[in-house]
């Protein structure tokens, strides 16, 4: 490719998001620039952000489709509060998404597309871009991506729809041009999808992507282009990778190190059915997957699994937990490992099924009926799902229990690049199986955990029964008042114990101070960059990242204490403060967002200024 | 299909039952079904260890707590779920489900539905009392119209549902009925269901004697069953009565009664094939229906050599791991990785 370096301008980091038709490829595009920018050695964060409707009316507001990320030199936590460019394929791509373009911003503006009945779709009266003061206001590029693409692709023997909607690339490989990034990536995954089953799509796409890149070389607007140098990353293996790819991943490698297999058990429900996909084409790897007649049907088959031995997972969100309810409460006192993946959107009922929020907390802590207390445990990033689901794969197997494993739907379809583990450096997860060498004794239970040992049918001799009904220790129906206080005594304390195996809560910043911030789940990424600049402007500001919501980290409420002010910054309405509140002493402030978005770091560092003396 | 471990030629019933207090109320129809499985068991030279017992809520759903084989008594209408689980974990398994009229059909159609379409090696028995007695006494989605009971005192509204019908809507590869109150017959549905490769779909009558006694009577008791009952038998005519002199024939799209066999040589009368692809010849049979007719007892379908859901899942497994199981560091690492140097 053709450079003129003289004409970059090197900066640290910068916001892209490109808004179209939920049919205008718009994720794939941002899924490609992603990668791009991953290639050329960049951190990134990515926001995808889709209407719940699949093809809403052509051209209206609720067919917006967005894609935002931000790619830097340095650590990037968050996709950027707001974009620095803007690529708009339509009138209500351009209405939906201005707003948060700050003046000054680059406007990339598909103008093919502003024609009458569009703009009146989209509810303008009259035409923006005839508006001088709107003109002014940003950086405006306006190009006629129809007509170019088209133009592109006159030689091919496309149909004039088909070369159309190829414009998405044109607008990409614009993109390419103007922040310096390598077109590789992009070019391979062309060949990759389409050249064996559609081979001049491959083509096509690759000249438009090239015609992109190559006007903005001839344009005169386009002169202004940008440096981001690589960001200062450990040296190994890396790969970009979203939330629910790296729960995928982390659900398989936990059962090879538990040397189990896995069986997945799950109903199609955004946003979590990716893990369900992701699954079902691992049957390489001896990966189960069972697609349910419903939400309570996948829980069933999932406690069957574990029964018969198998490591059982479920992926759910919101509306699913509510059905798994009684089938958790049965699992917690059959003692039966599962794991339940929980990646919460916006709620109550459907509520907003395609946005973010962090509402489950409250519903994974308490939703059963009965005494029931189980572990908690929430990811922070995507890259962390990996790890988190490692983790609630060795609490379920040590502990003899369910787990309830929090992710969202921000971190589930968010990506970053991830340093890829080596699988001899994951610890081995251990079984409490029975021996049959040995008596057993249904609820007998370890010392150290108060785990019972589990029997898997087809063992010799270990026949017994579990069930729903209250037992003694073993394993027969037991309507003794005594007995079932003692076993639901047990059942807690086993729970609680977990806490001994947990390591010191690791903080940001002085361990004394003004303010702490307690954060859980995939608001991490904002309140980090929040407190990293806050620091370097000097406040005493400190924050912790809870992963381990139930039962918490034993040193909190220590950590706590060396703190003037405490505030937990959530996306529902003060769930973890008003866990926090009723079992520690100190008063925590919490601050609320229920928008079905993230936090902007801005917002939380305007919030956190109110607090601080 | 079973591989087996320990010597399971010398089980007997007695290795099969369990030190547990039976707390069913006496006179149940629940006691002559757990004897007839217990005497079943030993005799399907299955190891012991292998057979997993998963029940719903309902009274039946105690079962497994008086059986000493593996055994998971779940919640209410859920166990075609877990059964599921349990199987596709283990296609080894001896499987057996244990539910009712309300566990099943009521709050459990929809699993029901759905464990029978996917045709998983399981066996299900369903005692049918048609009536709710854990809770007491309230009408079952079984009862008859008009029913009174506690809920609905003025006689139920809602029209019953056909445990058979149900199967056979849901393409069962092994339908059948037996009663509680015949031990042999009993024995020998539940071999065949064991011995069928698919679900298998037992409709159990039985007699709730505290809510709902004898309303099997009309069709079971000693005076009424020779002409209340017909005994499906592959292969025979559809005869029934003292002496087989009655039969049933076809009469357009319907059945029609054949008082006397007398003279005849049979030959009008209906062949009993429950091996028929065609699902019409089950289906007449499931409408035939006291006071009409009298009830077919016996194995109503079986078609064999439809894939289970188990083995499909375990061949696509197998298949793609052809040329060897996948690697997770491959895995972990993808097609698009790079290395950041120092």
């Amino acid at each position: 490719m053709k450079t003129s370096a003289d004409l970059f301008e090197e900066i640290e980091s910068a916001v892209v998001r490109f808004a179209g038709d939920s049919g205008d490829g718009m994720q794939t595009i941002g899924e490609r620039f992603t990668d791009s920018s991953a290639f050329a050695g960049n951190d990134i964060a990515t926001l995808p952000d889709y209407p719940a409707e699949i093809r809403a009316p052509a051209g209206t507001l609720a067919g917006v489709s967005g894609f935002q990320l931000q790619f830097g030199n340095r650590r990037i936590l968050t996709p950027g509060d707001q974009p620095d460019a803007l690529v708009a394929m339509n009138p209500a791509a351009l209405k939906a998404n201005i707003a948060d373009l700050p003046e000054g911003g680059m406007l990339v503006i598909n103008v093919d597309s502003f024609k009458k009945m569009n703009l009146s779709k989209a509810g303008y009266s009259s035409n923006p871009l005839e508006d001088i003061d709107f003109r002014k206001k940003y950086h405006l590029i306006e190009l006629d991506l129809t007509s170019l693409t088209k133009e592109a692709l006159s030689d091919t023997a496309l149909k004039p729809s088909e070369k159309v909607r190829c414009k998405n690339f044109f607008a990409l490989g614009f993109m390419y041009f103007v922040y310096g990034r390598p077109l590789e990536p992009t070019l391979k995954f062309f060949k990759e999808k389409w050249a064996k089953c559609m081979p001049q799509l491959a083509e096509a796409n690759s000249i438009v992507l090239k015609a992109g890149y190559h006007l903005g070389d001839t344009m005169e607007t386009a002169r202004n282009r940008y440096q981001i140098s690589k960001a200062p990353v450990k040296s190994g293996l890396y790969r970009k990778i979203s939330g629910n790819e790296a729960m995928v991943y982390g659900l398989v490698a936990a059962a090879s190190r538990a040397k189990r297999n896995l069986l997945y058990a799950g109903y199609p429900i955004t946003p979590a059915s990716p893990i369900l996909e992701g699954l079902s084409v691992l049957k390489k790897h001896g990966v189960k997957t069972l697609q349910a007649e419903d939400e309570i049907s996948a829980m069933g088959m999932a406690l069957g699994a574990s029964f018969a031995g198998d490591l059982a997972v479920v992926a759910t969100s919101g509306p699913g937990m509510c059905l798994k309810s009684e089938f958790i409460g049965l699992a917690s006192i059959t003692e039966l490992p599962v794991v339940i993946v929980d990646v919460q959107r916006g709620g109550p009922s459907t509520g907003l099924p395609t946005k973010t929020e962090q509402s489950d907390l409250l519903q994974s802590l308490y939703s059963r009926h009965g005494d029931c207390p189980l572990p908690v445990i929430a990811a922070h990033s995507p890259s962390d799902c990996f790890d988190c689901a490692l983790e609630a794969v060795r609490l379920a197997l040590t502990y003899m229990t369910p787990v309830i494993l929090l992710s969202d739907l921000y971190i589930a379809n968010g990506s970053e690049p991830w340093k890829i583990p080596n699988v001899c450096e994951i610890p081995e997860i251990e079984n409490s199986f029975a021996d049959t060498e040995e008596e057993f004794v249904v609820y007998r239970r370890n010392p150290e955990t108060l785990a019972r040992k589990q029997a898997i049918p087809g063992q010799i001799g270990l026949e017994h029964r579990i069930g729903g009904l209250e037992k003694d220790e073993d394993g027969e129906v037991s309507y003794d008042p005594e007995n079932h206080e003692k076993m639901t005594q047990l059942r807690a304390s086993k729970i609680n114990g977990i806490s001994k195996s947990l390591p010191s809560i690791n903080l940001e910043g002085p361990c004394h101070g003004d303010l702490l911030v307690i954060g859980w789940g995939g608001t991490y990424g904002a309140i980090c960059s929040a407190i990293k600049n806050m620091r370097e402007e000097g406040f005493s500001i400190s924050s912790l990242h809870l992963r381990h919501l139930n039962p918490f980290p034993k040193d909190l409420e220590k950590v706590m204490n060396g703190f003037d002010k405490i505030i937990v910054p959530e996306l529902n309405l003060g769930q973890l403060s008003t866990v926090l509140q009723s079992t520690f002493s100190k008063k925590v402030i919490s601050y609320s967002k229920i928008q079905g978005k993230p936090f902007k770091v801005s917002e939380l560092k305007e919030e956190f200024l109110k607090h601080l003396p | 299909m079973i591989t087996t471990k320990t010597e399971e030629s010398n089980l007997t019933k007695k290795d099969f039952v369990t030190t547990n207090d039976v707390r069913w109320c006496p006179g149940c129809g629940d006691y002559a079904i757990l004897n007839a499985v217990q005497r079943t068991m030993p005799e399907l030279g299955i190891a012991k260890e292998k057979f997993v017992i998963v029940s719903g809520i309902g009274c039946s759903s105690r079962f497994p707590y008086y059986m000493n084989t593996y055994g998971f008594h779940t919640i209410h209408g859920r166990a075609p779920a877990v059964a599921t689980g349990v199987k596709v974990a283990n296609p080894e398994l001896s499987v057996w489900l244990i539910t009712g009229d309300g566990d099943g059909l009521s709050i459990g159609g929809n699993h029901l539905l759905h464990l029978l379409r996917r045709n998983l090696d399981i066996n299900v028995l369903l005692f049918n009392n048609q009536i709710y007695g854990l809770t007491k006494g309230q009408y079952s989605p079984t009862s008859e119209v008009g029913k009174k009971t506690k809920s609905t005192p003025s006689g139920s509204v809602d029209y019953p549902v056909n445990p058979i019908l149900f199967a056979l809507g849901a393409e069962a590869t092994f339908v059948a009925r037996t009663v509680d109150s015949d031990q042999k017959h009993m024995i020998e549905t539940f071999k065949a269901a064991q011995a069928h490769k698919g679900t298998s779909f037992v409709e159990v009558l039985q007699n709730c004697v505290i809510f709902n006694n004898k309303t099997f009577d009309p069709i079971t008791n000693r005076e009424n069953k020779v002409d209340q009952l017909l005994y499906l038998q592959e292969g025979k005519s559809l005869v029934f009565g003292q002496n087989s002199d009655k039969g049933i024939r076809l009469n357009g799209l319907d059945v029609e009664i054949v008082e006397s066999t007398k003279g005849t040589n049979g030959s009008e009368l209906l062949i009993h094939q429950p091996r028929n692809s065609n699902p019409a010849y089950a289906t007449l049979l499931s409408q035939m229906t006291y006071p009409n007719f009298p009830t077919p007892m016996g194995i109503f379908r079986q078609l064999e050599g439809k894939e289970t859901y188990e083995d499909s899942i375990v061949e696509q497994i197998e298949t793609s791991q052809k040329n060897g199981e996948g690697s997770l560091q491959e895995l972990l690492t993808g097609k698009n990785s790079w290395l950041v140097e120092d």
